[in-house]
């Protein structure tokens, strides 16, 4: 990790953070530092304990194994305090649907503290922010997914927090509200804003995020920044190899064997993991495999995740 | 970082500033119940704000008090006629109506933090938006006590004009009615709000209905305590309905007692025993299983 000199205080540091509901352990002693103005990723499936974390961070959830500081305080003791300087933008749909686009920020806003003129001017100010400006007197319950999302997020900064808490934020939108969203989070980063998200897209952990931990089963299973965990776990490269026979495909593994540094079967392809892909193309060729099509792309936080967890591969 | 504290308004807890009224409202709301910031007050204005397009609830509390009135007192009232309480023959309407009011108060605190309670604990993801911010599980069972309160005042008052209108209130006394009715609101909301945490499903509304019908008809609001054998007396006077009707009757008949005292104690062990059960229940079930099953694979 590129440590540099005199770094601030983090926001939120864990040592051996876990949670446990009876039996069952969610977080299973993790460690992390997130520092002022970063962006900060948990990437993970289902299930990885991405949540669980978010919510001990949060403030609503008891940990159960180890120690956490947010701002330098411990939430069990000082939750609210806590909480009065976070955003929190949750997996689930929580908007006040007894309420309309506007009130749903000015009373959330009250919720802090926040005077009742400066709350209405803030609402004003972030409903441009997020272009929902021409809703502002509507009800809440006919906004597209894509619009809730939206306002969830502008409910979350009506208290101009230090700290934003996004638990996949873009999870059910379709595309083209994904990138309006990821351009609004991408401004407030820009602002200076410390941004934690949770995600089991890759391409989204790598167009926000500056560091991220990769959590399976309760663990981290390795951290960094996209480009450090793509550049310790993958060569350049990875060429796609399609076939459309799974007799084939399995020919296909053999005979390719020892190309390139590993090579992970699909059950659709192969993926042939090289520095230079070009070249295992052309060895493609001389070998005498004919998949159905080929492919040459660079590594991603995708190849990063199934060589880490090793989940639903066989290894070549 | 910046100076949050001054962005945010005020810190939980933190910043005091001299204790207006409201500051020492939230420091007996403190006291009374752990874990509360004196916020609750914005969950009962975002109540009250999310009502509006309700009319509804208010409408039928406004004039449940003329069917209580109708049915039991001027009906059965016409029957029985005369009913001699304490040494003092009273017409029946007159005696019954200052229970009716004890009634609707525990009927509509009940209903308010049970039924209306439930769903918003178990599926609504409300709550799990208001404890995201300084908001604390003991602020929001506040908050919705408070609402219910703020209603429950203002139909007791419109019952209590209406029962003068009808010539049913002989004492000046029967203004100090309406705080009674809000006590018995207070103590049997805070009741309600910590059985509502442990209903699994709609079912178990059917329990509570249960107690409600059996404090009505057995806490002598109908007759006179005295009309039970000592022994019985003693089981009534463990009705928390019992003490509220006994204090409502004094105040409207215009007889205060020493007994109010010991009434009066009784349901203020019970509001306040209440929200502490239910702030810990709230902040039990809000935080561990997140208000909902999704966090929590129990």
């Amino acid at each position: 990790m590129a440590d540099d000199e005199g770094r601030p205080e983090p926001v939120v540091r864990a040592t051996g953070l876990g949670k446990r509901y009876g039996d069952f352990t969610a977080v299973d002693g993790i460690d992390f530092e997130i520092r002022p103005g970063e962006a900060f990723g948990f990437l993970g499936p289902n299930g990885a304990g991405k949540s669980s974390t978010m919510r001990m961070v949060g403030c609503v959830s008891p940990r159960t194994a180890g120690h956490l500081e947010v701002f330098g305080l411990d939430p069990s003791v000082d939750g609210s305090t806590i909480r009065a300087r976070l955003g929190v933008v949750p997996q689930d749909d929580t908007l006040d649907i007894g309420l309309n686009v506007r009130e749903n920020l000015i009373v959330y806003a009250r919720f802090f503290g926040i005077a009742r003129a400066e709350a209405a001017r803030r609402a004003d100010e972030l409903l441009d922010f997020i272009q929902l400006g021409d809703r502002a007197r509507d009800p809440v319950e006919p906004l597209s997914g894509g619009m809730k999302r939206r306002l969830t997020i502008a409910r979350a900064l009506v208290n101009r927090p230090d700290l934003v808490l996004l638990d996949e934020p873009t999870t059910g939108l379709d595309p083209q509200a994904r990138h309006l969203l990821w351009e609004r989070l991408y401004r407030l980063k820009q602002r200076g804003a410390t941004l934690v998200l949770t995600t089991h897209y890759m391409d989204e952990a790598e167009q926000l995020c500056d560091r991220l931990v990769i959590m399976d089963g309760g663990r981290i299973a390795d951290e960094g920044s996209p480009r450090q965990l793509i550049e310790r776990h993958c060569p350049r490269d990875v060429v796609e190899l399609r076939f459309t026979d799974g007799d084939r495909l399995a020919e296909a593994a053999t005979t390719m064997a020892g190309a390139g540094h590993h090579i992970e079967p699909l059950p659709d392809r192969l993926l042939v993991y090289a520095d230079d892909g070009e070249r295992v193309v052309d060895q493609v060729e001389a070998v005498g495999v004919h998949p159905t099509g080929s492919l040459v792309r660079r590594s991603t936080l995708e190849d990063v995740f199934l060589r880490l967890t090793g989940r639903s591969l066989v290894e070549a | 970082m910046t100076a949050t504290e001054s962005r945010t308004g005020r810190g939980s807890g933190g910043a005091r500033r001299a204790p207006g009224v409201r500051g020492r409202l939230s420091s007996v709301a403190r006291l009374a119940m752990p874990g509360a910031t004196g916020r609750a007050r914005h969950v009962t204005v975002r109540n009250a704000l999310a009502a509006r397009s309700n009319y509804g609830p208010l409408a039928t509390g406004l004039v449940e008090p003329f069917f209580y009135l109708l049915s039991i007192g001027v009906g059965v009232g016409a029957l029985v006629g005369e009913v001699v309480d304490d040494g003092v023959s009273y017409d029946y309407t007159t005696f019954v109506a200052p229970a009716m009011l004890a009634a609707a108060a525990m009927n509509g605190a009940i209903s308010e933090s049970t039924f209306n309670i439930f769903a918003k604990l178990r599926w609504d993801r409300l709550y799990d938006a208001l404890i995201a911010t300084p908001l604390t599980p003991s602020d929001v069972a506040l908050g919705e006590l408070l609402f219910a309160q703020l209603r429950g005042t203002l139909y007791s008052a419109v019952f209590l004009v209406t029962m003068t209108a009808l010539g049913l209130v002989p004492s000046w006394w029967a203004v100090l009615a309406v705080p009674a009715a809000t006590l018995i609101g207070v103590a049997f909301s805070a009741a309600g709000l910590s059985a509502v945490t442990w209903f699994r499903a709609w079912e178990d509304s059917e329990a509570v209905i249960g107690v409600q019908v059996v404090l009505f008809l057995f806490s002598a609001t109908f007759y006179p305590l005295s009309v039970y054998p000592e022994p019985l007396q003693w089981v009534a006077r463990l009705s928390p309905l019992y003490h509220g009707s006994a204090l409502c009757r004094d105040l409207i008949l215009g007889r205060p007692a020493w007994s109010d005292v010991g009434h009066v104690a009784f349901l203020v062990v019970m509001a306040v025993v209440g929200l502490r059960v239910a702030a810990h229940r709230f902040t039990v079930l809000l935080y561990d299983e997140g208000g909902g099953e999704a966090h929590a694979p129990r």
